[in-house]
C-alpha cells in the first residue's frame, strides 16, 4: 500500500534483525506490565476479549502490514476455529488445550485452501476473493448442523488445562489466555523480524523486483497467508473458550471488517498498533453497546476518518513523531 | 403440465425466472462496479448501500409524498446519483493517488455508515413496497405462469444494460471514457475534462445501483441489509467475469443468476453458495476471469 510503504520506509531506516530496537523492548515491557496489573482493575473477561482480538488483529496485520495483502475475510478463520474448538470441547470432551489446537489446525487447513485460491489474483481482486470465500463459509455455517445455526454452540465447558488447572476460575483463565496470546505475539514478531519477514516486506514494496531477485513470491505469500490464518484461528479458538460460545457473529463479514478497523486505527505495519487498536475498539463497543446500530455508524465514520486523514494510525503516528520503531 | 428430469415444468421455469431476476440485478450492479472501477480504480463497496438507498428512496417517495413507482424510477437514480457525485467530490477525490485498497476501505466505511443509519430508523426487518397497479397480475404461457412485474424487470434491465453497453462502446462520449480509462493524462492533454468525467462516471454507476434498487423494491422487502447481502455475491460475479469488459459483466451477471436458479431446483442446499463455488473453479482454471484481461 502506497502510504503503508511510506511509513515503513521510514521505520525500516532502523536496523531490523540483529538486535531488537530499544523502543520495541520498552513498549513490550510496558505492555506486559499493564497486562499483569490490569485484571486487578479491569474486568478479566473484557481483558481476555481484548487480548483475543489483539492477537486476531496482529495476525491480520502480518498479511496487510507486511505483505500488503488486504484479506477481507479473516472472520473465516477466526470464526471457524471457534466453532471447531467449541465443538471439540463440548461434544468430544477434549481438554481445553487440545480443543484450541484442533480449532487452530482447522483454521490452518482453511487457510491453505483459501490461500491457494486467493493468491492467484492481486490487489483489489484478492480482497474481493477473500471476502467471497468467507461469505461462502458463513452461509455454510448457517446451514450445517454442528454449528447450531442461529443459536451457535453454547455452554462450552472450559475444562481443566492439562487436567490440572481449573479454567472456570476467572484468574486462571486470564493467565492462560495471557500466556497464549503473548507467546503468539512474540512468534509474530519473530516472523516479521526474520529473513523471511524481510522477503515479505520486499514483496510489499515491489513484487516484480522480488521475483527478479529469484524469490518464488507466490510461495512466500501463501506461507504468510497460512500463518496469518492459523494465528487468527488460535485467537478465535481461545475466544470461544473464554466466552464458552461460538456463534455466527464471529464468521460474519462485519467481523472481517472489524479486524481491518482495529489494525487501521492502531497503525498498519507497526508491531504494537493492532494491539492498541484492538483494545480501543473492544472498549468502544463495550461502552456503545446500549446505543445499538449507532456502533455501525461510528465504526464506519472511524474508517472514513482514518483513511482520509489518519492513515498512520495511533501507534504509527506516535512512532513517526518520536522517530522510533514501535 | 409436463416434467423435465422429474421436475414439474412449473417449478423449473419458476426458478429459472427467479434466477433471471436475480441475474438482472447482478448484471446491473456488476456493470456499475465495472464502469466505476474502470475510471476511478476503486472497488465501490458502497454499491450495495447505494442499491439499498435506491429501494428506500422509492419507498419514501411513495410513503411520504405519494409519488408512485414510475416517478421513482426516474427521480431516484438521479437523486442518489447526485449523492454519489457529492461522495466522489468530497471523499473519493482526496484519495485518488493512494493505493486502491484505501478506496475499498473508505467505501466500506461509508457502507457501514449508511446501513447503520437506515437500521436506526427502520430496524432490520423489511418494509413492503406495493407493486405498481399497471404491472399486477400475469399471464399463463401454457408451460408456466409469468407475473407481469417480473417480465418487466427482466426486459427493462436488459434495455438498461445494453443501453449502457451501447453508450460506452459505440458513442463518442463512450470513446472518451474508454480512452480516459487507458490513459487519463493523454486524454487531458486533448482538452477533455477528465476529473469531471470521473465524477460523472461515479454518479452514473451509483445511479445504476439506485435504479436496480427501485426495481428490486416490489420483489424483495425493502430492508437496510439488502445491500450488504447482495454486494458480496456481486463481488464474486465480478471476480468470475473480470472487470475488463462491459458485455462480460452483463453476460456473467445474467448467466450466474440462471445457474443459481437451476441449482435451487436440482440441489437446493447449495443454491446460495454455488456462485462462490464457481468463483473458486474459475480462479483455479482461468485466474484472470472469463472476460478479464490479466490481473
Amino acid at each position: 500500500m502506497a502510504s503503508a510503504a511510506e511509513t515503513s520506509s521510514k521505520t525500516s531506516a532502523f536496523p531490523i534483525g540483529r538486535e531488537t530496537p530499544r523502543s520495541l523492548a520498552v513498549a513490550a515491557a510496558v505492555l506486559v506490565a499493564f497486562l499483569i496489573a490490569a485484571p486487578y482493575v479491569l474486568y478479566p473477561v473484557f481483558l481476555m476479549k481484548a487480548l483475543c482480538f489483539a492477537l486476531f488483529a496482529c495476525a491480520f496485520n502480518l498479511l496487510l502490514g507486511y505483505v500488503g495483502l488486504l484479506s477481507f475475510g479473516h472472520a473465516l478463520y477466526f470464526g471457524w476455529a471457534g466453532y471447531v474448538a467449541a465443538y471439540a470441547a463440548k461434544s468430544w470432551g477434549l481438554s481445553p488445550e487440545l480443543a484450541i489446537l484442533t480449532g487452530t489446525a482447522t483454521a490452518a487447513g482453511l487457510g491453505i485452501i483459501a490461500g491457494v485460491v486467493a493468491i492467484r489474483r492481486q490487489g483489489i481482486y484478492f480482497a474481493m476473493i477473500t471476502l467471497a470465500l468467507a461469505q461462502m463459509m458463513y452461509l455454510v455455517a448457517l446451514r450445517v448442523k454442528f454449528t447450531g445455526g442461529e443459536d451457535g454452540i453454547q455452554a462450552v465447558p472450559r475444562g481443566r488445562l492439562f487436567g490440572l488447572v481449573d479454567l472456570n476460575n476467572e484468574m486462571n483463565m486470564y493467565v492462560f489466555v495471557l500466556i497464549v496470546v503473548l507467546a503468539a505475539l512474540f512468534l509474530i514478531y519473530r516472523i516479521i523480524d526474520s529473513p523471511f519477514g524481510e522477503v515479505l516486506r520486499a514483496i510489499r514494496e515491489n513484487e516484480l523486483r522480488t521475483i527478479s531477485l529469484g524469490y518464488n513470491t507466490d510461495r512466500y505469500k501463501l506461507t504468510a497467508f497460512i500463518l496469518s490464518a492459523t494465528l487468527a484461528g488460535l485467537a478465535g479458538a481461545t475466544k470461544a473458550l473464554v466466552f464458552q460460545l461460538a456463534s455466527l457473529t464471529d464468521v460474519h463479514w462485519t467481523m472481517s471488517g472489524e479486524v481491518v478497523l482495529m489494525t487501521l486505527v492502531g497503525g498498519l505495519g507497526t508491531v504494537f498498533g493492532p494491539i492498541v487498536g484492538a483494545f480501543l475498539i473492544v472498549a468502544m463497543e463495550n461502552y456503545l453497546a446500549p446505543f445499538g446500530q449507532w456502533v455501525l455508524v461510528i465504526q464506519g465514520a472511524i474508517f472514513v476518518v482514518c483513511v482520509l486523514v489518519f492513515r498512520r494510525g495511533i501507534v504509527g503516528e506516535l512512532a513517526h513523531r518520536l522517530k522510533v520503531r514501535l | 403440465m409436463f416434467e423435465i428430469f422429474g421436475i414439474p415444468s412449473q417449478a423449473l421455469f419458476g426458478q429459472l425466472l427467479l434466477g433471471l431476476i436475480n441475474g438482472s440485478f447482478y448484471a446491473l450492479l456488476s456493470l456499475g462496479l465495472a464502469v466505476i472501477f474502470g475510471m476511478l480504480n476503486i472497488i465501490n463497496f458502497t454499491h450495495g448501500a447505494q442499491y439499498m438507498m435506491g429501494a428506500f428512496a422509492a419507498y419514501m417517495l411513495l410513503q411520504y409524498f405519494g409519488l408512485n413507482y414510475w416517478v421513482a424510477l426516474v427521480v431516484v437514480p438521479i437523486v442518489i446519483g447526485f449523492v454519489g457525485i457529492l461522495i466522489e467530490r468530497l471523499l473519493l477525490k482526496r484519495i485518488q493517488n493512494l493505493d486502491h485498497l484505501y478506496g475499498l476501505i473508505l467505501t466500506f466505511g461509508l457502507a457501514l455508515i449508511l446501513e447503520g443509519l437506515f437500521r436506526n430508523y427502520y430496524g432490520s426487518s423489511g418494509q413492503p413496497y406495493q407493486m405498481p397497479d399497471e404491472l399486477r397480475g400475469g399471464r399463463n404461457l401454457g408451460f408456466m405462469f409469468l407475473p407481469n412485474y417480473r417480465a418487466w424487470v427482466i426486459a427493462f434491465s436488459l434495455v438498461v444494460c445494453f443501453g449502457t453497453w451501447f453508450a460506452i462502446e459505440r458513442t463518442r462520449l463512450g470513446s472518451y471514457l474508454r480512452a480516459a480509462t487507458e490513459n487519463p493524462t493523454l486524454v487531458r492533454a486533448f482538452g477533455i475534462n477528465v476529473p469531471r468525467m470521473v465524477t460523472l462516471t461515479y454518479g452514473f454507476g451509483v445511479g445504476l445501483a439506485a435504479l436496480a434498487g427501485v426495481m428490486a423494491a416490489p420483489i424483495y422487502n425493502v430492508s437496510p441489509q439488502m445491500g450488504s447481502d447482495i454486494i458480496i455475491v456481486v463481488f464474486a460475479v465480478v471476480v468470475i467475469g473480470g472487470m475488463g469488459s462491459i458485455m462480460g459483466a452483463i453476460l456473467t451477471g445474467f448467466t450466474l443468476g440462471i445457474v443459481e436458479g437451476l441449482t435451487k431446483v436440482f440441489f437446493p442446499e447449495a443454491s446460495n453458495t454455488v456462485i462462490f463455488a464457481i468463483m473458486i473453479l474459475v480462479l483455479l482454471v482461468r485466474p484472470a476471469g472469463l472476460f478479464g484481461r490479466g490481473a
